[in-house]
C-alpha cells in the first residue's frame, strides 16, 4: 500500500478523476458520512459498476421513485439479503459472459454485523466475486439511532439510554478469518486511503471485504460540520485502526502505522468528548473504553503483526 | 426413463438450461439438487451452482441472479419456504422470471418430514403462480412451462412447482424426458427486459415509493396474475402440441361430463380420488374430480364453469389455517359463493397420513348422505382424526 502523505486536494482530484456518481441534492443529512463515503466509493470503482443495497441510510439517499441519487444500476434488497444477491449476481453476470462489471454491495453496520452476517460469512466462504463495503455509523441510524451489534462501548442510542455496555463486534478480524483475498478498514477522513484500497480490491478476484468508519451526526450527536474531524480522531486515537490484509500480508496503513505504539495515539477522551453520545460517561467507562483499545492493538500485533504470515 | 418426482424436476431444470442455481438441502427437496450438482461437474448441464448457507440466501441469490438476466433455479421444502418468504415477496415485487421447486412438507413443531401444503399455500399471497402436479411426468412438464409462463412480459412474476413429499418426491414412474431440442424450440434463451440492470442503462431499482405509486405496484402484480390465466393456457396448449401432453391448463376435469357430483383436490392423491371416482362410476354415482392444478392465479372462473349444474362438492386438502378452515375450501367457496352449491370441507392426509381411494369413497358415501338430506356440515370434517381422550 502506498500512502501519499497529506490529503491535498489536487492530490485526491488527480485520483478521483471528475467523474461523478452520486449526484448532488440527494437526501442525505447535512455532514453524513456515507455519501461522503459512496461518492468516493463510486468514483473509485467508475461507471462499469452495479450496486446491492439492503436496508439502511443508503435506501432513502438513493431517493424516491421516480428518481435516483446515483449513475450507476442499483438493486434495492432486504436487510439479511446482500451478500447472498451479490453472489447470486456475480455468478449470473460470470456465466453470462458480461466481465469487467464490479458488484458492490454497499450495506451499513447493522446490515453487515448483526442481520446481514450470516449471508455475508456465507459468501465469504464461498469466495464469492464481489466488493461488499460495509459503511459502519456504529448504530441503526436509518430507524432512529437503536444500538447495534457495530455500536461502540458506551455510546448512548435509544435502546442504550444509559449508554451500551458491551463492545463493538470486530468483523474485520472475522473476515479475515474466512481467509478472503481482501480485507481492509478505512475512514472517510482519509479518502486516498480509502480509494487506493478499493482500486487495489478492484483488481483482486473473490470476495473484497472493506470496512468503511462513516460518523453521523445525528446519531453521534456532533456538529454537522465536525464530520471529518470526528472520523480524523477515531483514528489518531486509535480507535478505529487502518490496515489491510492482501493475499495473507498485514499492513497498517495511513496514519495508523505509527499508532501501534501507544504514545503516538491521542487521548481517547479528546475522541469522545466532541460527540454527545459519549455525554457524562464515566470516568470508569473511560477508562474501560482505553483499556478496550490497548487490548485491540496488542490483539493486533501479536497476530498479525510478530509473526507476519507471509 | 424411469424417475422419482424430484429426479424428473433436475432434469425439467436441465431441459430448461438454467445457469443459476442457489439451493440449500433439506428434506425431502435434496435428491434435486445432488442430481443438478452432478449435472454440472459431469459437464451436462452449464450452469453456476452457488451452495447458499440458508434459503434465505438461496432465494437471494435467485433474485441477483435474475436481475441481471440469468434463469434462476432454486428448491426447497416447509420449514425452508418459510424462511425464505420475505425473499418470495421480494422476487415477486421485484417483478423477477424465477422458478422454484417446492417439496411440500409438513411444518414444525413437532418435527415431521412427510407431506403437508400448508408450507406452499401459506405463501399464496406472496406474488408467486403456484402449481400443483399430480405426479413426476407432470413436475417435469410444469417447470418447462413455468419457464416460458413467468419469462413472458406479461406476467414476469416467480413460479413455486409444489409436489408432495414422498409420495411424488421420491415415488418413482415412467417418464418421458423429452429432447434438448423440442424443449429449445419451446422455451427460447431468457429475453432482456425494461427492468434487466445494465451498466448502460442504470437506473435504480426498489427504491423507497411514496403512499402515491405503492399502490400501483401492488395493482399491477394482480393484474399480471389474472393475465398469466390466459398465458398459462395458452402455454399447456403449445406444450402439447410439441410434447403430446396437456393438463387442461389451470384445472384438469376428470370425469365432470354430466356429473352430479364433484370432488376438488389437488396435489398427489388426485390420483386416488381418480380411482375412486372411476369405481363410484361404475356403481352407478354421477361423480367428477376437478383438479386445481394451478392454485394462484385461482381458477374462479374455470371452477365456475364446471360446477354450474352440480348438486354438490366436496373439497378434501391437506392443509389448513387454523381458526378458519381448509385452505382450498375457503377460496374454492368464495369463488362459487354466488352460484349457492352445497359444499363439504375435508381436511385429510395431513403430515403425510395416508389416504387412499377407499378412503374417498367412503368419504363421497357420508357426503352424498349429506347432500340428500340437505344437511350440509358447517365445520370441515378432519378424516381419520384419533380422539385423544
Amino acid at each position: 500500500m502506498v500512502w501519499i502523505k497529506g490529503d491535498k486536494m489536487s492530490n485526491l482530484v488527480k485520483l478521483l478523476g471528475r467523474d461523478e456518481y452520486l449526484l448532488s441534492g440527494n437526501p442525505s443529512c447535512p455532514g453524513c458520512g456515507l455519501a461522503l463515503g459512496l461518492r468516493y466509493a463510486l468514483k473509485a470503482l467508475g461507471k462499469n459498476t452495479i450496486m446491492i443495497v439492503p436496508a439502511s441510510c443508503t435506501s432513502i439517499v438513493l431517493g424516491p421513485v421516480p428518481t435516483s441519487s446515483v449513475k450507476i444500476p442499483v438493486l434495492n434488497i432486504a436487510f439479511a439479503a446482500a451478500a447472498a444477491t451479490a453472489s447470486g449476481m456475480s455468478e449470473a453476470l460470470d456465466i453470462l459472459g458480461k466481465k469487467n462489471i464490479n458488484v458492490l454491495v454497499w450495506a451499513g453496520d447493522g446490515g453487515t454485523v448483526d442481520i446481514g452476517l450470516q449471508g455475508l460469512s456465507g459468501a465469504a466462504e464461498r469466495n464469492n466475486n464481489f466488493i461488499y463495503i460495509c459503511y459502519d455509523n456504529e448504530a441503526y441510524m436509518n430507524t432512529g439511532i437503536q444500538r447495534s451489534g457495530s455500536t461502540p462501548k458506551g455510546a448512548w442510542t435509544t435502546t442504550t439510554p444509559r449508554g451500551k455496555k458491551r463492545s463493538k463486534k470486530n468483523i474485520p478480524f472475522i473476515m479475515i478469518e474466512h481467509r478472503i483475498p481482501y480485507v481492509a478498514t478505512a475512514s472517510i477522513a482519509f479518502p486516498q486511503d480509502f480509494i487506493l484500497k478499493l482500486k487495489r480490491a478492484r483488481e483482486v478476484k473473490g470476495l473484497r471485504y472493506i470496512h468503511l468508519h462513516t460518523p453521523c451526526p445525528p446519531g453521534w450527536k456532533y456538529p454537522s460540520d465536525k464530520t471529518i474531524e470526528v472520523a480524523r480522531l477515531a483514528v489518531l486515537t486509535g480507535a478505529w485502526v487502518l490496515f489491510e490484509m492482501h493475499r495473507g500480508i498485514f499492513k497498517l496503513t495511513g496514519p495508523s502505522i505509527r499508532l501501534i505504539e501507544k504514545k503516538y495515539r491521542k487521548n481517547i477522551e479528546e475522541y469522545l468528548k466532541i460527540q454527545g453520545r459519549f455525554k457524562g460517561i464515566s470516568k470508569k467507562m473511560i477508562e474501560d473504553i482505553s483499556k478496550d483499545i490497548d487490548e485491540n492493538w496488542r490483539y493486533l500485533k501479536e497476530k498479525f503483526l510478530d509473526n507476519n504470515r507471509k | 426413463m424411469i424417475l422419482s418426482g424430484n429426479y424428473a424436476a433436475a432434469y425439467a431444470a436441465k431441459l430448461a438450461r438454467v445457469n443459476v442455481i442457489a439451493a440449500y438441502p433439506i428434506t425431502p427437496q435434496t435428491q434435486i439438487i445432488e442430481k443438478l450438482a452432478e449435472f454440472i461437474e459431469n459437464g451436462e448441464l452449464n450452469a453456476r451452482y452457488i451452495r447458499v448457507e440458508s434459503e434465505h440466501s438461496a432465494m437471494a441469490a435467485c433474485i441477483g441472479a435474475a436481475a441481471v438476466g440469468a434463469r434462476p433455479f432454486t428448491a426447497t421444502a416447509s420449514q425452508g419456504l418459510i424462511y425464505m418468504s420475505e425473499m418470495l415477496w421480494w422476487a415477486a415485487g421485484a417483478r423477477l422470471p424465477i422458478v422454484m421447486g417446492v417439496v411440500t412438507r409438513a411444518l414444525a413443531p413437532p418435527w415431521s418430514i412427510w407431506s403437508d401444503h400448508s408450507d406452499i399455500l401459506s405463501q399464496r399471497d406472496t406474488g408467486w403462480l403456484i402449481f400443483f402436479p399430480e405426479s413426476a411426468q407432470e413436475v417435469l412438464d410444469t417447470i418447462i412451462q413455468a419457464y416460458k409462463i413467468s419469462e413472458n412480459e406479461e406476467v414476469l412474476l416467480p413460479i413455486a412447482v409444489a409436489w408432495d413429499a414422498f409420495y411424488i418426491s421420491h415415488s418413482y414412474e415412467v417418464v418421458d424426458v423429452p429432447s434438448q431440442r423440442n424443449v429449445d424450440n419451446f422455451l427460447p434463451s431468457r429475453k432482456k427486459y425494461k427492468h434487466t440492470l445494465d451498466i448502460d442503462n442504470p437506473f435504480s431499482h426498489g427504491n423507497l415509493v411514496f403512499p402515491e405509486y405503492y399502490m400501483e405496484y401492488r395493482y399491477y402484480i394482480d393484474d399480471a396474475s389474472n393475465s398469466s390465466k390466459k398465458i398459462i393456457r395458452e402455454v399447456d396448449e403449445e406444450y402439447y402440441k410439441i410434447f403430446g401432453r396437456t393438463y387442461g391448463g389451470l384445472i384438469e376435469k376428470y370425469r365432470c361430463d354430466n356429473a352430479e357430483y364433484l370432488f376438488i383436490s389437488l396435489g398427489a392423491f388426485s390420483g386416488d380420488i381418480k380411482e375412486a371416482v372411476d369405481r363410484l362410476r361404475n356403481r352407478g354415482y354421477r361423480v367428477g374430480f376437478i383438479r386445481i392444478r394451478c392454485i394462484r392465479p385461482f381458477p374462479s372462473n374455470d371452477i365456475k364453469e364446471v360446477m354450474k349444474d352440480i348438486n354438490g362438492a366436496i373439497i378434501i386438502e391437506r392443509d389448513f389455517s387454523f381458526g378458519k378452515g381448509g385452505i382450498l375450501s375457503t377460496e374454492t367457496k368464495s369463488a362459487l359463493y354466488s352460484l349457492n352449491i352445497p359444499i363439504i370441507s375435508y381436511i385429510a392426509g395431513i403430515g403425510g397420513r395416508d389416504v387412499g381411494y377407499e378412503d374417498f369413497i367412503k368419504i363421497f358415501q357420508s357426503s352424498y348422505k349429506c347432500f340428500n338430506l340437505e344437511n350440509i356440515p358447517e365445520k370441515p370434517i378432519w378424516y381419520g382424526l384419533r380422539v385423544i381422550k
